[in-house]
């Protein structure tokens, strides 16, 4: 492995941590749609306060960011106050102004600067290691380790410090304002911080793929554990994983570094979402399969109940009988009867069904619970 | 200071819009009683209990806590919002629900510790829910919930109570469990103010009550403004209403009984 290769993918993990802390919270205050529009909209920030102060690397760009990312939140949040439009309309409405304001004035008035839109979209990550830092002319590694840490370290801070003002108000904005816990002062800072980790991201991996950074581990984590220390947790080792895999891939695939980063990230989320131990969509199947099973077990015990000592008792119970009485398929009949049989709750005896006295009482303990129910 | 009324509302009125949700309220809460805030949907039953805790704007008026601001006295007050306004899927549980209630108390920044927890899981002993403390909230019925947010008010320690319909979608073995908390909490000489709709129950659980119709219609002890003509006057000419005492006549002003479970 190069230095460089080791480089990129040390910048790439801080970047995927840094984005993943936020992402939790965006996550669990379902406005992941935000993270899409501040990261097109700091552009129209960063052009502005790169015109004001001429130069591209200059901090006061992340500032310029991070304001116009706090400016897109409050117009937002304005147009949506008029009820005239819902919410995801007036995120759609809004960045999609301020980031075209962007790009227009880059392209009629900044042509020959170092912001193209294609870095833009995709970002540059091949290329982070070669903008060093250098200090007294010794070279301490790349810039962008150095930015994005600090950004890093600025997220872990604000979720450390504010972790218990940060639940509450994710979790209960009325209680949170009744304690006096300001929910609007916590949104801001929130939403400050996803502006000014977008900005630093922007750098490594374009406007677009900071969204996938922020909200994939999330989503993924939030189907992984129940507990939110655990999904902070796991979000950032999530999305550490994405970028580091996303690194090879690329080397592979001898593709993009941030679009394979954005794709295993999506990647881990699919599998995730289908294969997650109690909320992914096999477990879920799995489940709801059962249930039915167990219902339908309760069905026919107490419909043999129901004619039990009665003249058609005979009839109703033949083993080939059930599935036409209770319009049941015939493999689903059987399964069930399997499982019936297996239960202890009947048995078959000359093709019929009886069933035995556990099953008698099951039945009768399931009438009682439907009345109560 | 209990001398004093808990909550005072003046010439309140609140507006979403052009729209009047209170109209010039004037209401006094005594300390120190149970009562039942009532009226029918949209008489702002919520948006008043909101306005006492400073969580919308008010068009004019003011709401005093024992003579101060909502500001000043935020302590003394504890809030159960109604259970659908949060989301009962976050990743946390039941014990961590409950010292949320604590928070207000320990301020910005610090931390809840030992005693917070000590103090959680008492306050679930007391709901009856000490088995569910680890439990992961999506998991809870409805009427569990209700409780664990009772168990967070608790733990609020306060001497005034806001609760918003504490009793929805509760089965009835938890309604007069809550009812005898509620009780208990005016025993200590606590206020305890509830949005509630079940009108057959008022006169039982409650012994104030306030009729709201985006104006105030009456309030006062539940035996002298609980009336047939006060009823008439807050849910209109849809009810049609018993007089007090009779048995089978129950009082149906909303069909609302579906909301409450069965």
């Amino acid at each position: 492995m190069s230095g460089e290769q080791i480089e990129i993918q040390v910048i790439a993990s801080i970047v995927a941590a840094a984005c993943a802390l936020p992402g939790v919270f965006l996550v669990l205050r379902r406005m992941a749609m935000m993270s899409d529009a501040i990261s097109h909209a700091i552009l129209l920030g960063i052009v502005l306060a790169f015109f004001l102060v001429g130069d591209i690397s200059s901090p006061l760009l992340i500032l310029g960011a991070a304001l116009s990312g706090v400016l897109t939140v409050s117009l937002v949040e304005l147009v949506n106050k008029t009820g005239l439009v819902r919410e995801d309309a007036s995120i759609g409405l809004v960045f999609p102004l301020l980031f075209s304001i962007g790009v227009i004035l880059i392209s009629r008035y900044a042509y020959n600067i170092h912001i193209d839109i294609d870095a833009v979209l995709l970002g540059e990550l091949a290329f982070a290691p070669f903008d060093r830092l250098f200090i007294y002319g010794r070279d301490l590694g790349p810039a962008s380790i150095y930015v994005m840490g600090v950004i890093l370290l600025l997220n872990l801070a604000f979720i450390l410090i504010f972790y218990k003002e940060l639940k509450v108000a994710t979790f209960d904005a009325g209680l949170a304002a009744a304690l006096g816990f300001t929910p609007g002062l916590i949104h801001y800072g929130l939403m400050g911080l996803v502006s000014v980790t977008a900005v630093g991201a922007f750098n490594a991996v374009g406007s677009i793929l900071v969204v996938a950074l922020m909200i994939a581990p999330p989503a993924a984590a939030y189907l992984l554990t129940d507990r939110l220390p655990r999904m902070i947790i796991l979000s950032v080792l999530i999305g550490v994983l994405s970028a580091v895999s996303g690194f090879w891939a690329a080397i592979l695939l001898d593709a993009n570094i941030a679009g394979s980063m954005a794709s295993v990230s999506g990647l881990v989320f699919l599998v995730v979402f289908l294969l997650a131990p109690e909320r992914g969509l096999a477990a879920i199947a799995r489940r709801r399969r059962r249930q039915k099973r167990e219902f339908a077990g309760r069905v026919l015990v107490i419909h043999l109940l129901n004619h039990e000592g009665t003249p058609e008792e005979a009839r109703e119970s033949e083993v080939g009988h059930i599935e036409e009485t209770l319009r049941w398929k015939e493999g689903f009949a059987k399964s069930v009867v399997g499982y019936s049989v297996k239960r202890g709750m009947v048995l078959t005896e000359n093709g019929r069904l009886r069933l035995t006295e556990k099953g008698r009482e099951f039945a009768g303990r399931s009438v009682v619970e439907e009345f109560i129910a | 200071m209990n001398s004093e009324a808990a909550i005072t509302v003046e010439d309140l009125t609140v507006a979403y819009g052009e729209k009047p949700v209170l109209w010039d309220v004037d209401l006094t809460v005594p300390s120190g009683v149970l009562m039942a805030i009532i009226g029918p949907n949209g008489a702002g039953k919520t948006t008043l209990i909101k306005a006492v805790l400073d969580l919308v704007n008010t068009a004019a008026g003011q709401v005093l806590i024992y003579g101060e601001s909502y500001q000043k006295q935020r302590r003394l007050v504890g809030y159960v919002p109604q259970r659908g306004s949060v989301d009962w899927d976050f990743p946390t549980n039941v014990k961590d629900v409950v010292m949320m209630g604590r928070y207000g108390a320990l301020g910005w920044l610090k931390r809840p510790g030992r005693q917070e927890r000590d103090m959680a899981l008492a306050a679930l002993e007391k709901v009856g829910m000490s088995r569910y403390a680890e439990r992961q909230i999506s998991q809870l019925s409805g009427g569990q919930q209700q409780r664990v947010f009772l168990a967070r008010a608790l733990v609020q320690d306060a001497l005034v109570y806001l609760m918003d319909e504490p009793f929805q979608g509760v089965d009835a073995t938890t309604e007069r469990a809550i009812v005898s908390l509620l009780q208990e909490l005016r025993a200590q000489g606590r206020t305890v103010v509830v949005v509630h709709h079940d009108l057959q129950t008022v006169p039982e659980y409650f012994d104030w009550t306030a009729l709201l119709n985006v104006r105030l219609i009456a309030s006062g002890p539940v035996q002298e403004v609980f009336t047939e003509e006060n009823l008439r006057l807050t849910y209109g000419g849809r009810v049609s209403f018993l007089r007090h005492g009779e048995p089978n006549g129950a009082p149906e002003a909303e069909k609302r009984t579906g909301e409450r479970g069965i």
